[in-house]
Parts: structure tokens; sequence; C-alpha cells
């Protein structure tokens, strides 16, 4: 009787310690856990409770006005500008950025000998590596000079009738804002598209060929409309990266602020959220309406940043299981 | 028919020629911005521009103070995103960790300058001081969800058939999770962890509000430090071409870092 | 294997970084740090001044970052650093969150308008209502009559005027619209004077720092903008000749500038801790005096308590290096393309220093 009871006891013993030490682990991860959801707390209320006193003081005007007048005694802030710059540059990245990351993306799932797929992978998803700072630096010395001599320039000449047209080239403006915006965000767009392309099934690449389809007539027909779902979501996450981009666009957009910013021409200097902040944060007194001025820029910025990634994330996981499913 | 036909391949042909060029108008920038950094930062390197400070023409202050925002990000951020990862993904079947793991994805997209911001008014003002501190918080405010995200992403790599096999043997899950799910997934943790911190090597925007900037070495953790991102920066803006030049040598070494990493990572886990 | 790499990996970087950082701490730890940040104006003048500094008291470390006038305000008020430069005085508001703080003018700057144009490399005549009048967008094309009338040895090319200015709050904007509401009633009445404006819309690009607008003049033809005297000179750039009261065009140099400073503290300047708010040297009384000239002032509190981290050796290397500026700091002016404060500046400074006092204790050292 005694023998049986002993092993017995040890069991229990184990298990009771397995039992407290997962527990604990498990405990412990759980609010580590947390963290996510307590940066994204910290942040969202700082800049919530800073805002409060600019958008109280100026009501809708704050977002819907286009002053900027920091004069003491003439104080009037309103971010329609920057709120529209914001949106007018992250348009130009998406419309020269988006066709480029497909058709890389196309060459490498679609086309690409496999000794190129790799390395060519490699370099675009090199361009993501690259700080935002020296996209910034080659922007002012390299980009610019080859913006105002071979693109500004002649679309100034010939078509400077066109009000987008207008005004002078100099290479410190919205457009070439943009363009470095399109090359920041062709790595997202590209690889992610990539993946959607390579879940695409054989079969039904395999299905269109056998009626007789040229290989682009595949791919435009079938493969793009099957990923299309996917092929949005990625093109929202390159928004999302292109809105909340900050050095590099401070660094070429020109720095324009009040209704000057306002953008009306490709060739005029202009302002975003995220660069009016970068260029002037440091210089807002605790306590003065322009602080809170600038938090509620943030605060913006980061309700339009939750708009686009919120929107993203359910696309994904719509994308993710009806792709589940199909596997199944 | 057979003119229709051409047509089509025709266009097919056109197609892929277009594909083509969007490759290599994708590597233009690269291979321009590369060569630019190297043709003007390389006459830059000497032994007194990696070591010195600005009186004599150096950014070694900046390079330190790069390395210890790096070590100190690294060592607040790593382990609380990997054990955020190893929650999401070995216990990660309810909602709590569905809405965590939502909210991470979307905090992973935060612009940096928002955070910035915020850590400004939480631990600048706090403080009193710009400092060394408060530029790790806000860089690891950064690091903690691409960990956290790499970390679930490489665990749920690893088959179940693993763990379970584990667990049958009788070992304890949290052993089970640290002993053999973290090993086999190593290789994609280290790839992912270590390309984020090389990310946040390069981060500037949080940083003009954190960390001000120093002519000096380290001074200790709760006073300004100077980083490379912010030396480029500000170098960038000045109209006389021999600091200009300081921004490119400076440009060189943090492109440098960012890219070794990139690639000795990359290489590293391909053979494996 | 275990937990081997995860916990070596944690291990390895937590004492890479404590390692890195005692090493570092311990070889720089008996320097006494002194912070400040602001007008990026006299930037190289004090980086020059502190690396001299440094080679007579090598444990004192004064670290200055050039961020802007409006920076270093904020950044005085808020007491997050010792000392603040800047290009303008505490106004009356400023004055409230930062009580009972000292104005030291550390050196005399002129506000050069830089140009650049193609096929004109020097020489270009400008008067302060056209600058103005350039300003708020009612001069757009460089061959204006208002402009050629006045410059009739130059061939003015008819395009456009390119405008350059400060994005971010700085002290020589406020010089620079401060003299424009002088000259033209137009620019007092919908502009005004301040350390940013809201600026009228023309073709205009900003930029960070007198530095950024000086980057921009030099590479963007056409192109017009305000930019410090010492940088101007730095960068080799073209400065138009501004007419001053007395009708005479004058270049900005350090003779025109020191003329200017002279003939205001002649006049006579209010004591370091009084109000310093309408303090210009604008427009001054002599026939040879450049028309845009302003002190860059240190601020400083009087009672150096209120700023948290003070300590006496701290407050008593504060004051040294004050003492060190304004007196042999003083003789590296020259040689930067910057002004040497007039003797008369320099008395009225000793004095306010001397008022400096830390726990209510006034500092002897100096004395």
């Amino acid at each position: 009787m005694k023998s049986p009871t002993k092993p017995q006891k040890q069991t229990q013993k184990l298990v009771k310690h397995k039992i407290t030490g997962d527990n604990l682990f498990k405990i412990f991860a759980t609010i580590i856990a947390a963290s996510a959801l307590i940066i994204l707390i910290i942040t969202g209320y700082t800049l919530l409770k800073g805002s409060i006193p600019a958008i109280q003081n100026f009501g809708l005007n704050f977002f819907f006005g286009q002053q900027w007048n920091p004069v003491e005694g003439r104080e009037i802030y309103g971010i329609l500008p920057y709120i529209l710059g914001t949106l007018v540059t992250s348009g130009i990245a998406l419309l020269i950025g988006v066709p480029l990351s497909l058709g890389i993306a196309i060459f490498l799932v679609e086309m690409a000998p496999r000794s190129l797929r790799v390395p060519v992978s490699y370099i675009v998803e090199l361009l993501a590596a690259v700080p935002s700072v020296i996209y910034g630096l080659w922007g002012i010395f390299v980009l610019r000079g080859w913006m105002v001599t071979y693109v500004e320039t002649p679309l100034s000449k010939y078509l400077g009738w066109i009000p987008i047209f207008s005004g002078t080239p100099q290479g410190l403006d919205i457009f070439a804002a943009g363009v470095i915006l399109a090359i920041m965000i062709i790595p997202t767009i590209a690889s992610l598209s990539k993946e959607v392309l390579t879940a695409v099934p054989n079969s039904i690449r395999e299905g269109a060929y056998s009626i007789g389809a040229t290989k682009w007539e595949v791919i435009k027909r079938w493969v793009l409309s099957y990923g299309k779902s996917g092929i949005f979501a990625a093109v929202i996450l390159g928004l999302g990266r292109a809105v909340g981009e900050t050095m590099a666009v401070t660094m070429l957009i020109g720095n324009a602020t009040g209704p000057s910013a306002m953008p009306h021409s490709l060739f005029q200097s202009g302002q975003t959220m995220a660069s009016l902040i970068a260029n002037g944060f440091m210089e807002a007194t605790t306590g003065s309406l322009k602080l809170s001025t600038y938090l509620g820029v943030g605060l913006t910025l980061l309700i339009m940043s939750l708009i686009i990634n919120v929107g993203a994330h359910l696309i994904m996981t719509r994308v993710f299981k009806v792709k589940g499913g199909a596997i199944e | 028919m057979m003119n229709s036909y051409g047509f089509r391949k025709l266009k097919n042909n056109l197609f892929f020629t277009l594909c083509a060029i969007c490759v290599i108008i994708a590597i233009i920038p690269l291979a321009s911005i590369l060569f630019e950094v190297t043709i003007r930062g390389a006459p830059q390197l000497s032994l007194t521009f990696l070591t010195g400070t600005s009186a004599n023409g150096g950014i070694g202050p900046a390079i330190q103070g790069t390395i210890i925002l790096v070590c100190l990000t690294s060592a607040i951020g790593i382990p609380i995103g990997i054990l955020s990862g190893i929650y999401l993904s070995e216990f990660g079947n309810n909602k709590y960790a569905q809405n965590l793991r939502a909210i991470n994805n979307i905090i992973t997209q935060f612009p940096s300058i928002i955070i910035g911001i915020t850590i400004y008014g939480i631990i600048v003002l706090t403080l009193s001081s710009y400092s060394a501190i408060a530029g790790a918080i806000a860089l690891s405010f950064i690091l903690i969800p691409i960990v956290t995200r790499t970390t679930e992403e490489s665990l749920k790599l690893v088959p179940n058939t693993l763990r379970e096999a584990s667990l049958a043997l009788g070992v304890h899950n949290w052993r089970t999770t640290l002993n053999i799910v973290l090993p086999t997934a190593k290789n994609g943790l280290l790839t992912g962890t270590l390309l984020a911190v090389a990310r946040i090597a390069g981060e500037t925007a949080p940083l003009i509000m954190t960390i001000l900037g120093n002519r000096y070495f380290f001074q200790g953790l709760n006073q300004p430090i100077a980083a490379l991102p912010l030396e480029i920066y500000k170098n960038a803006l000045q109209p006389y071409p021999e600091i200009q030049a300081q921004g490119w040598g400076a440009a060189l070494i943090l492109i440098l870092i960012v890219l070794i990493v990139n690639i000795t990572v990359r290489i590293a886990t391909r053979s494996k | 294997m275990v937990t081997k790499y995860a916990a070596l990996a944690i291990i390895l970087i937590t004492l890479l970084s404590g390692a890195f950082i005692g090493v570092t701490y311990s070889l720089s730890s008996k320097a006494v740090m002194l912070n400040s940040t602001g007008a990026s104006f006299p930037y190289p003048l004090i980086d020059k001044i502190i690396t001299e500094y440094n080679k007579v008291e090598p444990y004192v470390q004064v670290n200055y970052q050039p961020s802007g006038s409006g920076a270093g305000i904020t950044a005085l008020a808020d007491k997050t650093i010792f000392f603040a430069g800047s290009d303008a005085p505490l106004s009356k508001t400023e004055k409230e969150k930062a009580p009972n703080t000292l104005h030291i003018p550390e050196t005399v700057g002129s506000i050069a308008i830089a140009y650049n144009i193609t096929g004109v490399p020097s020489g270009l005549k400008l008067t302060g209502q056209i600058i103005a009048d350039i300003f708020e967008g009612k001069i757009t094309l460089w061959n204006d009559p208002v402009i050629t009338k006045i410059n009739p040895d130059i061939v003015l090319p008819a395009e456009a005027i390119i405008t350059v200015h400060r994005s971010e709050s700085s002290g020589t904007t406020f010089v620079f619209t401060n003299y424009l509401s002088i000259e033209s009633a137009s620019w007092k009445n919908n502009v005004g004077q301040s350390k940013t404006v809201a600026w009228p819309p023309a073709n205009d690009i900003a930029s960070n720092g007198n530095t950024g607008v000086a980057q921009i003049i030099t590479s963007t033809p056409y192109s017009i903008g305000y930019v410090e005297l010492a940088y101007t000179l730095q960068a080799n750039m073209t400065i138009a000749a501004i007419q001053n009261p007395y009708g005479n065009y004058v270049i900005p140099t350090l003779e025109s500038t020191a003329i200017a400073a002279q003939s205001v503290a002649l006049e006579g300047l209010p004591a370091g801790d009084a109000d310093w708010s309408g303090v210009n040297l604008l427009n001054t009384k002599d026939a040879n005096a450049y028309p845009i000239v302003s002190f860059s002032y240190i601020l400083v509190y009087q009672e150096l308590n209120v700023i948290p981290g003070m300590t006496q050796e701290r407050a008593v290397a504060l004051i040294e290096f004050l003492w060190y500026v304004i007196h042999d700091g003083q003789q590296l002016a020259n040689s930067l393309h910057y002004t040497q404060l007039p003797d008369n500046v320099v008395e009225i400074n000793a004095e306010t220093i001397k008022l400096i006092t830390f726990n209510g204790q006034t500092i002897t050292t100096i004395l």
C-alpha cells in the first residue's frame, strides 16, 4: 500500500509546480503584452489632453482655417493647409509609387528568372532600410537638381498654363516631396503585393492559359483581379507610411505656412502635418496656445494614421481569412 | 486572326518591358544614394573625423551617441517585445490577444514624430532636461511593436508537433516555450530583431524633441546626447560646404551600419 | 540550447550598453556640464569661444545647440537648460513666463539681404520699402521699374522673384520684420513684427535656421532672403546695399555694424535686469551705419536656483563662462566675421553678470 502513494504524491507535487510555473509565466507575458495598448493610450491621452485648449479656442476653424499667425495678440491657427498638404503629397506618392510597385511585384512573381528574383527582392528591401534622413540629404543635394532640370522646367515650360504646373520650378516643393515619398513607399507596396501575387493559386493561371490567353492577359484579367483586395491593402499600408513620413519631407517640401501652404500647384512650397511639427514644435512654450496647436496637429495625424491602418488591418484580416478558406 | 494574335503578343512583350523598367527605376535611387554617399562621404573618413568632437571637425560624439541609444533602446525594447510576441503566439487564442495583435499592428505604423512629441510631454518636461533616456524611451516605443510582431510571426512558424512532443514528455508549458520553441525560431527572431534595431538606429524625427544634441561625448543618461541622424539633419541645412561634407561623412557611417546589418543578417539566415 | 540564445542576447546587450556607458561616464564624469540652446546666428562664434574656453577650463563643458531663438526662450521658460541665446529681447508676455531674466548682449549682428540673380554678381541696391513690397508679394519681377530705377547700372532679368524666409521662430525674423514694420506702413498693418509672422502669399520658400535660408538662396537662382551677415561672409553670398535714413546705400560690413552699435550705446542702454523689449539698433543716428543691426543676447535667470539640477559648482562655472564670453571671447569675433562688442556695452554686461545669484548669494569668484 505504501509504495503506490509515494509516486502519486510526487506526481501531485509535479502537477502543482507545473501549474504555478506556467501560470506565472503566462500572467507575466499577459501583462507585458499589454505594452502595445499602453503605448497607444499614453500617446492618445497626451495628444488629446494637450490639444484641447487649441480646439476649444478656435473651434472648427482649427481644422478648417488656413491662417497661421503666431504674432502675439494676433494668434490664430488653422491647420487645413497641412492636412491637405499631407493628403496631396501622399496622393502624388501613390500615383507614382503604386504602378512602379505593381510592376516590380509582377516582374518578381511572374516573369523574372529564378536567378534574378532573390537579388531584386533584396534591393527593393534595402530601399526600405535606408534611413529617412539620408533620403532627405540625397533629396536636397541630388534629387532636387534632377527634378528642376529634367522634370519641372520642361513641365512648366510646356504645360505651365495648367494651374497645377504653374509657378517657378525650384525643387523644394510639393512635387519633390511627393516623389521622395513615392520612392520610400515602393518597398512597402511592392513586397506586400509580391506576397499577394505569390498566394494566387497556380490553378487560376493554368486555367487561363488553357483558353489561349497571353501572359499579360492572364495577369490582367485573372491574377490581379484575384489579388485585388490584397493589393488594395498593400496600397493602404503604403499610404500609411507616406502620411507619417517626416524627415525626408521636411527637408524637401519648402516649409510654407499659412494660406500660402494651401496646395495649388506642384511647384509651390507646401507643408505636411509631420513636417510642421518637426519644424516648429521645439519653440512652442509649455502652456501656450501654440504648443496646444502642435499637439492638435499631432492628434489629427494620429487619427488619420489610425483610420488608414485600421482600414488596412480590416482588409488584411478579410483577405487572410478568404485565403485560409481557399487553402483548406 | 494572326494579326490579332500578333498584336496581343506585342502587347504582352510591351507590358513585360514596362515591368522590367519599373524595377530599373526603383534601383536608380538606391544606386544613386549609395554612390553619392560614398563619393561625398568617403573623403571625410579619418581617425579624427571618427573620434574627434566638433572642436576638431569630428563626429565622435554622434557615433558614440547612436551606439548608446541603440544599446539602451534594445535593452528596454527587445525583452518586452519578445515577451509580448510569445504571449500573442503561444497564448493568443482569445479576444484580449486578438485585440492586442490588432493594436500592435496599428502602432507599428505610427508616425514616429508623434512618439517624439508624446515623450517630450511625459519625459523631457518631467525630468526638466533633454536626455539620452528620453531618446531611448521614444525609440523603444517604436522598437517594441516591431519586435512583438516579428517574434509572433517567427514563433508561429514553429510546427505544433514540436510543442506537443515536448508537452507529452511532461515538460512545462513555459519551459517548452523557452527551451524548444524559442531556439527553433531563433533564425527568424534574430533576423527580425536585428533589422528592427537597424531601423531605429536611423530614426531621426523622435530625436529632435528628446535628445537635443551634444557637442561632447556622453555625459550621463539624464543629459543631452548626440546622434548620427540628428547630426546629418543639422549639417545638411548648413550653407558651408565643409560642414555639408561632414554630414555626408556621417551619412556614410550610418548607411554602412544599417546596410551591413541588413546584408549580413540576410546572407547568414539564407545559408542556414 | 535552452533559453541560451534569448538570454545570451539580452545579457550581451545589457552588458555592452552598461560597459559602454560606464567607461565613457567615468571618463567624463569630472566635467561640469552646462546645457544651452537658442539662436543659430551666434552659434559659430559661441562654438569657437567654447573650444577656446575648454583649453583654459577643460572641466567645464558648454553644450550650445543652435535650434533658434524661439526654441531658446521656450527652453528657458521650461527651465530645461541653463541659459538661452536669442537675437530678440524678451517680449512682455515672454517676460511673464521667464521672470527675472537678465539680458546680456554677446555680439552684434547685421541682417544682410542676400540675393542670387544669375548675371548680377554684385552691386544691387534696395530700400526698406522695396524689400517689404517684395516679401508682401507686391513686387514680383526682378525688372520691376521700382528696382531698376535705383539700379541704373545693372541689367535685371524679367524673372520671378523667389523669396526665402525662416520656417521656424527666429530672432533674425524678429529683427527683419521689425525693420520692415518701421519702413513700410502696409507691412506694419498687414504682417507686423514677431519671431514668426503670417507670411503674405508670395513665391516663397521657407527653411530652418540662418544656415537653411543661406543654403536655399545659394542654390536657387532669382531668390532673395535675409541672412545674418556672418553667414553671408562665410558662405560668400552676394548681398545688397540698403538705404539708411541719411539716404546712403550701405553694404553690411563689420565696420558699418559696429558703428550702429556704438551710436546706440552712446545714447544709453537699460540695466541688465530692466526691460529690454524696446531696444533695437535699426536706422541708428549715424550716416555710415548699416540700417538693419541688432544685438544677440544671452538670457539667464538672475537667481539660478530656479533651474532644477543647478548646483553651486555649476552656478560658478556658468558665471565664469559668461564672464569669459563678454571679455576674452570677444577677441575671437573678428576672425569669424562677427562684430566685437563696443567697450561701453562690455561694461554694462559686467555689471549685469555681477547681479546673478545662487540661493541668494552673489558669486564672487569673478570679482
